[in-house]
């Protein structure tokens, strides 16, 4: 297949996904029973009769639920139009906007950690297969899996803030609220140990588990053993033959981990009062602000949508087997 | 019917034993085991309801008291004994791991036997549901689905969102296994004869697909347990649990809620997260073990050391 | 034959320790056979008989769970007494392999010239450019344009990818050629190309080939010594004229009987009633008692030794007498 072809089958596949969470979305938010008059001010503001009439023909709530209601509120959200918060009496779009980049920064520190260490600790438990390292690597990665995210969370804020005076939430010292990070960087680090080992210590058993499932794959594979009679060292076919091809998988496994790596972030950002989206969404959730809640679910679907579609042609990129057009 | 009873027993007698041989798959049986048993004696192994509060000779509730004579794992914020809540959040969290996981290898298992087994557009469709399924990040899904049932304010348990939101989202990988052993069972001698001597669809799946894939459903069925175990902990901890009956999730969002941890209180917020891992950990180990004796993967590989020698003196052949 | 043998293979065992309960499985035992310069040696059997692994056993290329007895002269040094460094640098040097067509032998992400290329290099037997032209000349040796060497492996058709495996076990000049069924899974003209090719290449370069295979075709063809064998042993060997006119093992004999047409190649065996036995449950006496035609009390009992029958032709089989 053509790797035009290819490319385009994944951007429609991202658009078909995009399109069923703002169907979902949209569902959850408007079709389903309870005043959308309510749902856009909030419930306990009081209002007149009139006002709620003007409000409904202003939001278009008289008009037809679909297409007329549907195919406004798509127009509302494309343009970065989310609602008001119930409980923040703020844009939607704008606090969202305000927490992405925490989020990131946490994820991003996470996952590159987590994957640099879980690639190569995979590959040499796969390599080195039955060993007493490989069953140490199984062993923590099974632990690792069974381990509720927010628990894992919960023993290292407690151990850390204990024995080792590490700060117990936040994303700097209260002194330093407010002033941009750059200046405050070693407060901003402190804060950042605990939850980014939490992160990535979930994440590393998975990433390893699946980098050591994907090298037996490659290492079962005749080119190996081609390799071997060539007169390679086991380091040379390693890195010249295998991990190219043991890579390749990984990447889309990577992609489709997201979804995981988001719910780290809710569970871990509640844990450590980090003030990013995964924080925000439970905070929407506990005070029910349901416009908030919606949007911080849109923004969360549509960049693990985006992030997969990335990594899909980052592997046709990769993959010398799928042609250029 | 008789016969393949009997031959059931057998191969399940010859499963038995090669399983009692695996270390691995032994350990996850006694612990989830283990757990199951508590569950259904948890009045037998307190002398406390869960809501007793326990208070000492002035009649003081006994607040954030460590282990001792009074509760072997200590007491709560509000004097409540952590042992008696850890044996019947048991229940809980077991109840509602069980049945979400049921619902999900129900569905899985009808879906993936109907797209393999028909082909055409009603497995395209289901592939593409699970793909679609499978990007969408499942925790923020799961959060927004039940605040908006609980915004619809219907008379339901709030366990019972939680079973039904957790069994409708995890069967896509079951429905994939299965369509894929279908699809490859289809192929296989039997079924084309069955189909030539005039058998009818339902009869071919009852009694030749069915099963045959029966054992990875279970294998399969015990992995999507542990899922579902962990991610009700997950919701329960966001306080999407049912605070009048509390699982080992809503324990931790209690213990996190009312500051166990600054209290110093190790014995709240310890015992529940190992009870979950102690759980999922023995569903995993017991589940992976039977899918990989029922599915078996590659055995070795090309780089797996080298072949030790043993030279000879000289000698020489056919004289 | 008074050349010294490239290859002297003398009493060959090879095990492997398998998983439950410290069983063993002998998958090779006592082979022994020589390869003299220039020559072309056919090992038949059924599939499983052990072929495979006697290649790699002298190749030293099986897993930790493997382990080998005997002695592997090749130049009249024993492979088998190298260290796995030592072994290491001859391998591909002084003997290469080229593996059945239908293996997926070459490394799917990377280009067929570098793959080519790696060998030499890797050898340090010349500088990156003069190995650049050299691959150049050996793809055009095999038939292969040498612009294609840019390409990968899954734009080459399955004979052509066959020929760039040659190409490259060529790289390194070796004395000897391991070929373990070269053309399974290739179309039938396909397969009399790389013969041809194989022949063309052994003619002008001097190379001594051991040829795998089931295809007693391929062995009437090809071969000037056959080694046949049955259940890890060697049951028969000798000149090919001389095992193809005058079998004396009731195996070999079923063999070409079951072979019909030697003007065919490409025909497999065709089949012999009942199956080889379980590495791990072998018969005491000889292995094909059970399924041979001619079977004495005896044979059941006793494990017929390789005896002479004429020079340079050897049976193991009760029915064989010394000359």
């Amino acid at each position: 297949m053509s790797r035009g072809g290819m490319l385009g089958r994944k951007v429609l596949f991202s658009l078909l996904t995009i399109f069923v969470v703002l169907v979902i979305n949209f569902v959850l938010f408007r079709v389903l029973p309870g005043d959308p008059v309510r749902a856009v001010i909030g419930r306990n503001v009081k209002l007149s009769a009139e006002a709620q009439q003007t409000l409904r023909e202003q939001f278009g709530l008289d008009k037809p639920i679909f297409p007329d209601q549907f195919l406004d509120t798509l127009g509302q959200w494309a343009r970065g139009n989310l609602g008001i918060s119930w409980s923040l009496r703020r844009p939607v779009a704008e606090i969202l906007a305000a927490k992405l980049w925490n989020t990131l920064l946490l994820i991003g520190l996470g996952q590159v950690l987590s994957i640099v260490l879980g690639i190569l600790l995979g590959l040499l438990a796969g390599w080195k297969r039955k060993t007493p390292f490989d069953v140490f690597a199984l062993t923590f990665s099974l632990i690792a899996w069974a381990t509720p995210t927010f628990w894992l969370g919960i023993i290292l804020l407690a151990a850390g803030s204990t024995w080792l005076g590490l700060p117990t939430g936040g994303l700097v010292s209260p002194e330093n609220v407010g002033k941009p990070l750059y200046t405050v960087l070693p407060d901003l680090a402190r804060h950042l140990v605990l939850p980014t080992l939490t992160l990535t210590i979930l994440y590393l058993g998975e990433y390893m588990l699946i980098m050591r499932s994907s090298i037996l794959e490659v290492l079962s594979e005749d080119y190996i053993l081609t390799a071997k009679a060539k007169g390679m060292t086991p380091w040379q076919v390693l890195w010249k033959h295998a991990l190219k091809n043991a890579m390749l998988p990984i990447v889309t496994l990577i992609a489709l981990n997201l979804g995981f790596t988001v719910s780290g972030a809710i569970y871990i950002e509640t844990v450590f009062s980090y003030d990013g989206l995964g924080k925000l969404f439970q905070t929407a959730l506990v005070k029910q602000d349901y416009p908030l809640l919606q949007g911080a679910f849109l923004l969360l679907a549509v960049s693990v949508i985006a992030a997969n579609l990335l990594a899909d042609v980052l592997y046709v990129l990769l993959d010398p087997r799928v042609k250029p057009t | 019917m008789l016969e393949t009873w009997f031959l059931f027993q057998r191969n399940l007698s010859a499963f038995w034993r090669a399983f009692r041989r695996n270390r691995m798959g032994m350990a996850g049986a006694v612990l989830l085991l283990s757990a199951v048993l508590v569950a259904l004696f948890a009045p037998l192994l307190s002398p406390y309801e869960p809501t007793t509060v326990i208070r000492d000779p002035s009649g003081r509730g006994l607040t954030f008291a460590p282990p001792s004579v009074h509760g072997p794992l200590g007491t709560d914020d509000a004097g409540r004994d952590v042992w008696t809540q850890l044996v019947y959040g048991a229940r809980i969290s077991l109840l509602v791991g069980f049945l979400a996981g049921l619902i999900a290898m129900f569905i899985g298992s009808l879906l993936g036997i109907l797209a393999g087994y028909f082909g055409g557009w009603l497995d395209m469709l289901l592939m593409r549901v699970t793909d679609v399924l499978l990007v969408i990040p499942d925790l923020p899904l799961m959060l927004v689905l039940v605040a908006t049932l609980r915004q619809m304010e219907l008379k339901i348990s709030p366990l019972v969102v939680l079973i039904l939101v957790i069994g409708l989202l995890y069967w896509t990988s079951t429905a994939r296994l299965v369509r894929s052993q279908v699809l490859s069972i289809k192929e296989r001698q039997f079924v084309a004869r069955a189909r030539a001597i005039g058998a009818g669809h339902v009869h071919i799946i009852r009694k030749h697909i069915v099963p045959q894939i029966l054992p990875l459903i279970v294998a399969n069925t015990v992995l999507i347990l542990s899922t579902a175990i962990l991610v009700e902990s997950g919701l329960a901890f966001l306080g999407l649990g049912d605070p009048t009956q509390p699982s080992w999730g809503t324990m931790l969002n209690f213990a996190f809620d009312r500051n166990a941890i600054s209290n110093g209180a190790w014995w709240f917020y310890l015992p529940p997260g190992l009870a979950i891992v102690w759980v999922s950990l023995g569903c995993v180990l017991l589940g992976n073990v039977l899918e990989e004796m029922l599915n078996p993967r590659l055995t070795a590989h090309h780089l797996e050391g080298e072949a030790s020698v043993r030279p000879a003196g000289e000698e020489t052949l056919h004289e | 034959m008074s050349e010294p043998p490239l290859l002297r293979v003398r009493h060959l065992t090879t095990e492997f320790l398998l998983a439950d309960a410290g069983q063993r499985a002998r998958a090779v035992e006592d082979v022994s056979f020589d390869v003299y310069p220039g020559q072309t040696v056919g090992l038949v059997g059924e599939s499983g008989c052990g072929k495979t692994t006697v290649l790699m056993s002298i190749l030293r290329l099986l897993p930790a769970n493997a382990e080998i007895r005997g002695q592997v002269f090749f130049r009249g040094i024993d492979l088998l007494t190298l260290t796995e460094r030592q072994m290491r640098e001859r391998r591909w040097k002084d003997i290469s392999i080229v593996f059945q067509g239908a293996m997926n032998a070459l490394n799917p992400v990377m280009r067929v010239g570098e793959q080519i290329r790696e060998a030499i290099t890797l050898h340090g037997l010349m500088p990156p450019n003069e190995a650049e032209v050299r691959v150049g000349e050996l793809l055009e040796l095999v038939g292969i344009p040498k612009e294609r060497g840019a390409q990968y492996p899954f734009q080459y058709s399955g004979g052509m990818r066959q020929r760039a495996m040659i190409a490259m076990a060529l790289a390194c000049s070796p004395g000897l050629l391991f070929a373990d069924e070269p053309t399974t899974a290739l179309d039938v003209m396909v397969q009399a190309q790389i013969l041809e090719l194989l022949q063309g290449i052994q003619r002008k370069l001097g190379l001594a080939i051991v040829l795998v295979t089931h295809d007693l075709g391929v062995v009437a063809e090809m071969c000037d010594t056959v080694v046949v064998m049955y259940s890890g042993k060697v049951v028969e060997y000798g000149p090919v004229d001389v095992i193809f006119n005058a079998p004396q093992h009731p195996y070999t004999q079923n063999l070409l009987q079951a072979f019909p047409d030697l003007a065919r190649p490409g025909t497999v065996l065709a089949c012999i009633p009942g199956a080889p036995p379980r590495l791990t449950d072998l018969p005491p006496g000889c292995r094909f008692a059970p399924r041979c035609p001619a079977r004495m009390q005896w044979c059941d009992a006793e494990v017929p030794i390789l005896r002479e029958v004429q020079p340079a032709h050897f049976a193991a089989c009760h029915l064989v007498k010394d000359v």
